[in-house]
């Protein structure tokens, strides 16, 4: 326990992604099994355990300090696995007794088979035996709540760098595998068989697509692509398939194969016929798709109310099909996969999943008109949720990763707008020595006259050189600090102007501004431009389309 | 009050010939001061003994304040740390080590005049008595006896009871009041044996080794415990030191503390750097001197690296939990093995550990004393460090 506790902790201030994984595979390479598989479910969220509640441990706490200390204490540190682990008080063992502390596969088959009443003395009883760090990861554990920043995904990288395999083939397994995954750890180390997937609607690792550049159409013929809408959704696969007993298992992972069936039970019904449909999750209402702000409300969700469901009804949008029954269909050209997957969508006949449009064209300058104007190329009504448009080479293959010519996506041009630094701190990690994440606003008449009105916050977008620019200005342009935060000068005369990219704007009542911006990036930087003659408040109102009331769920 | 203890039999005051002792330039003038004081004291309350002031803690009947923050005729420095050693002191009573690092600090004329005092040393000042016992904190820190009649305060100022090769031993000096500071003054922190946080660096070092390690470590005291620390867990190679480290960890060397092959950080190549260990005073971990680094691990060795979201906010990666100040466990022992009856709390979480005491049927208040822990907070720029 306390190797894996020493790991946790080690990643929960590491900020650099490879140096992450070479903490957990370095980890995985010097714990044996089963330790190691189980530090992967815990990573993976594999593990979850019924019995251990916060309300728990605040009891188990209290029963041992004094409620004023414990007060004090949680109100400065902010988080109750990290005050109880470390204001536990010691235990008084004897000195020659005392048992070593608990291993990872102890706690976490002990945790799996406790019943509800024997856990308070469980728990009392590791928490006596472990150092801080060893608690504060019991804690962590047993509530759940990791928060380190390690997804799935990177814990598999992680593992399938211990025998040099691609994360894909781990991916491809994964669904079959549960912890410790002794198997899993005697293929990385070349002691066994690749592990089989008998899992009935497996995860197929999915094809993605370059942004196509200005220059890349000349060495393109539109003859030799197929065209369709680029949704602003979510990217998922949706995969069913019969179990051993011939009954219909459905899931629905999403681009990184993680399962996200549980955020949309009202979808798995639909998912009747064994097939693997790759598209986009959109919500539809009385036929009409809507932005995704309104698809947001129904993402990362544990518990999906009946409302939810009813106000936010999940719709999925095919655009590809991997497999027909028992049959892999990723080797056939995208041509002939697009047939199948029309005839399929025919055959399951159902309101929830229909196919993505193609875009008809002739010329490249057919298509620029078609993504200009998606309403009247025949998106209709639609059109406000398209960000652009995919070409798809008619005869690709459906290949794992981003393969180079085959998949292009053409998104619409972004929303900018030119708005004024007001704001900057320090980034995290190698750029932990520059000033690059920038808060900026725009004018708006208050009662006190003209004033700038933060209205988002960009930390890419920029070029090193601009950055290095950039971080120059806010340190030669400060005028207050507080703490990690500079107040960088921004007057009528005085200051920088940053050309802002971004997506979309959304009423935000958390913002001061009332708005909110969708992927916003720093786009160029305009020191030719004096800070009164960027953008008004107004201006981004105007773009606010009427969305929706957000609905009280 | 208390009968007579063994450290309260006034020795012989030991002042060296040749030099101004504070206490003679002192005694005139108490005398005109505060001379109705000599005779009503029979019994003293502790606050007419010493007393929170704007300038600091004052010692009216021995007409000097202790680390005044403003500056005084006469001063009493427990220890050479920025928020408590200030220059501009007419008269500064210290340990011999706290008087030389405020003279590289401040330069020659940091004071008026001076006096060295060794531990265990007792020396008269007006109506008090005054002697000087180990903190145990960094080097020459002291905690500050002041006796008058039969009743004993101490001041201790930053102490803490955890081993540090680098520095005297604190030592328990039972006492009437105690006056603790606070700065961990919470049951979250209690902080490990150092040397496994030591540990945890060189296994950091090992495991990235063509990345250098920036351990952010203040100036005084800190930086020279890591260094020793790293030297006592067998690690022998070259250490490198931003400049601002340099004046005080050559003092620290010249007063007989092995620090093994010490190197200026400045003028190496970035490539040769991967690998190695610089020590840096915390402001600078997070600043442009950085980039000279290949791609640098951030370590901070702090007491306040217990709590996860202090390590994050300063963008630390690699937390070293070693603190120069005592723990939660520290500080609560200190108090009950005092056998004081009443404790004065302060610089730090007053609240938490006010309460301790009240819990324990002590009497203990919160005294307002300001501009302490500044030291601790932002390392005051000092000479060498801008251009370093």
């Amino acid at each position: 326990m306390n190797r894996f506790a020493e790991l946790l902790d080690r990643l929960a201030y590491e900020p650099g992604r490879n140096n992450k994984l070479r903490l957990i595979t370095g980890y995985f390479r010097e714990v044996g099994d089963p330790d190691r598989g189980y530090a992967l479910a815990a990573l993976t969220g594999a593990l979850s355990f019924k019995h251990a509640k916060p309300g728990l441990i605040r009891d188990l706490i209290a029963a041992r300090a004094d409620p004023v200390l414990f007060g004090l204490s949680y109100d400065y540190v902010g988080d109750l696995s990290e005050t109880v682990a470390l204001m536990w008080p010691k235990a008084a063992l004897a000195a020659h007794n005392n048992p070593p502390p608990p291993t990872l596969t102890e706690v976490v088959t002990t945790l799996r088979t406790l019943g509800k009443t024997e856990m308070p003395a469980q728990l009392a009883r590791w928490l006596d035996e472990l150092d801080e760090t060893g608690r504060w990861a019991l804690l962590k554990l047993v509530t759940g709540a990791m928060r380190i920043g390690i997804s799935a995904r990177l814990a598999k990288t992680a593992a399938a760098a211990l025998g040099d395999k691609d994360p894909h083939d781990i991916e491809l397994i994964w669904p079959g595998l549960s912890p410790p995954y002794l198997d899993l750890f005697a293929w990385l180390e070349g002691r066994g068989e690749k592990p089989v997937n008998r899992d009935p609607a497996p995860f197929r690792p999915v094809m993605l697509a370059h942004a196509i550049e200005e220059g890349d159409f000349a060495a393109l013929d539109p003859a030799d692509y197929i065209a369709e809408w680029k949704w602003d959704g979510i990217r998922v696969q949706a995969v069913a398939g019969r179990d051993d007993r011939g009954h219909i298992t459905a899931r629905l992972y999403s681009r990184t194969g993680e399962d996200i069936t549980g955020s949309f039970p009202d979808l798995v019904p639909s998912l009747h016929l064994p097939g693997a449909i790759d598209g986009e999750l959109l919500i539809l209402r009385e036929g009409r798709v809507q932005s995704f702000n309104v698809l947001q409300q129904r993402l990362n969700r544990k518990v999906v109310s009946p409302k939810l469901i009813k106000e936010f009804p999940i719709h999925l949008r095919a655009y590809d099909l991997l497999g027909d029954d028992e049959n892999d269909l990723r080797e056939l050209p995208f041509a002939e996969r697009r047939e199948r997957l029309e005839t399929f969508v025919a055959k399951l006949d159902d309101a929830r999943i229909d196919l993505s449009p193609t875009v008809p064209f002739a010329s490249w300058d057919a298509l620029t008109a078609a993504r200009a104007n998606p309403a009247s190329a025949g998106a209709g009504e639609d059109a406000d949720a398209i960000e652009g448009v995919m070409l798809k080479r008619r005869d690709a293959p459906y290949l794992p990763g981003r393969p180079k010519g085959q998949w292009w996506k053409w998104k619409r041009d972004p929303h900018i707008i030119d708005a004024v630094l007001m704001y900057a701190q320090r980034g995290h990690g190698k750029r932990s020595s520059y000033y690059s994440d920038y808060t900026f606003g725009v004018w708006t008449e208050t009662e006190n006259g003209e004033e700038l009105v933060p209205v988002g916050k960009a930390y890419f977008g920029f070029t090193d050189e601009e950055l290095l620019q950039i971080d120059r200005f806010v340190r030669r342009n400060t005028t207050e600090k507080f703490g990690p935060v500079r107040h960088v000068v921004h007057e009528g005369d005085k200051g920088l102007v940053l050309e802002v990219a971004f997506e979309g704007l959304q009423r935000s009542p958390r913002h001061k501004s009332g708005v909110a911006m969708r992927f916003p990036r720093i786009s160029r930087l305009r020191w030719d431009k004096p800070p009164r003659e960027a953008d008004r408040l107004e201006t981004l109102e105007r773009m606010l389309k009427a969305e929706p009331e957000e609905i009280e769920i | 009050m208390r009968g007579s203890r063994p450290h309260q039999v006034v020795s012989a005051a030991c002042t060296s010939p040749g030099r101004r002792s504070l206490a003679e330039t002192a005694s005139p003038r108490m005398t005109a001061q505060f001379g109705a004081a000599r005779s009503y004291i029979t019994h003293m309350r502790p606050q007419d003994i010493l007393l929170p002031t704007a300038a600091g803690l004052c010692c009216k009947p021995g007409a000097f304040h202790i680390d005044p923050v403003r500056p005084v005729e006469r001063a009493v420095i427990t220890h050479g740390h920025s928020d408590h050693a200030r220059a501009g002191h007419g008269a500064v009573l210290a340990t011999q080590e706290t008087l030389d690092m405020m003279r590289l600090r401040y330069g020659e004329n940091f004071a008026g005049s001076t006096q060295a005092i060794r531990y265990g040393e007792e020396i008269r000042l007006g109506d008090v008595t005054v002697k000087f016992h180990p903190a145990g904190h960094v080097l020459g820190s002291a905690q500050v006896a002041v006796t008058a009649k039969d009743t004993c305060v101490v001041a201790s100022g930053d102490y803490k009871d955890a081993p540090d090769p680098t520095c005297t031993p604190f030592e328990l000096v039972p006492c009437d009041v105690f006056i603790t500071e606070a700065t961990f003054g919470l049951p979250v922190f209690r902080h490990g044996d150092a040397s496994d946080e030591v540990k945890k660096l060189l296994a950091s070092v090992a495991l990235f080794p063509e990345r250098a390690h920036l351990v952010g470590a203040y100036s005084l005291g800190k930086a020279q415990r890591v260094i020793a620390l790293l030297r006592a867990a067998g690690y022998d190679a070259p250490i490198y030191l931003h400049g601002a480290m340099e004046t005080i960890t050559h003092y620290y060397q010249s007063r007989g503390i092995e620090l093994g092959e010490l190197r200026p950080a400045k003028g190496v190549k970035k490539a040769a750097l991967a690998g190695t260990i610089t020590l840096a005073p915390p402001s600078a971990t997070s600043d442009l001197w950085t980039r000279r680094f290949p791609d640098p691990v951030t370590a901070f060795a702090s007491g306040w690296m217990r709590v996860r979201a202090r390590a994050r906010q300063r963008g630390v990666e690699l937390p070293l939990v070693i603190s120069d100040h005592a723990d939660w466990d520290g500080l609560t022992a200190t108090i009950a093995a005092t056998g004081a009856g009443e404790i004065w709390v302060t610089h730090g979480q007053e609240d938490a550990l006010v309460h301790w005491c009240q819990s324990k049927g002590l009497k203990a208040r919160p005294l307002d004393l300001v501009g302490y822990g500044d030291e601790e907070e932002s390392e005051t720029p000092i000479q060498g460090e801008a251009e370093a």
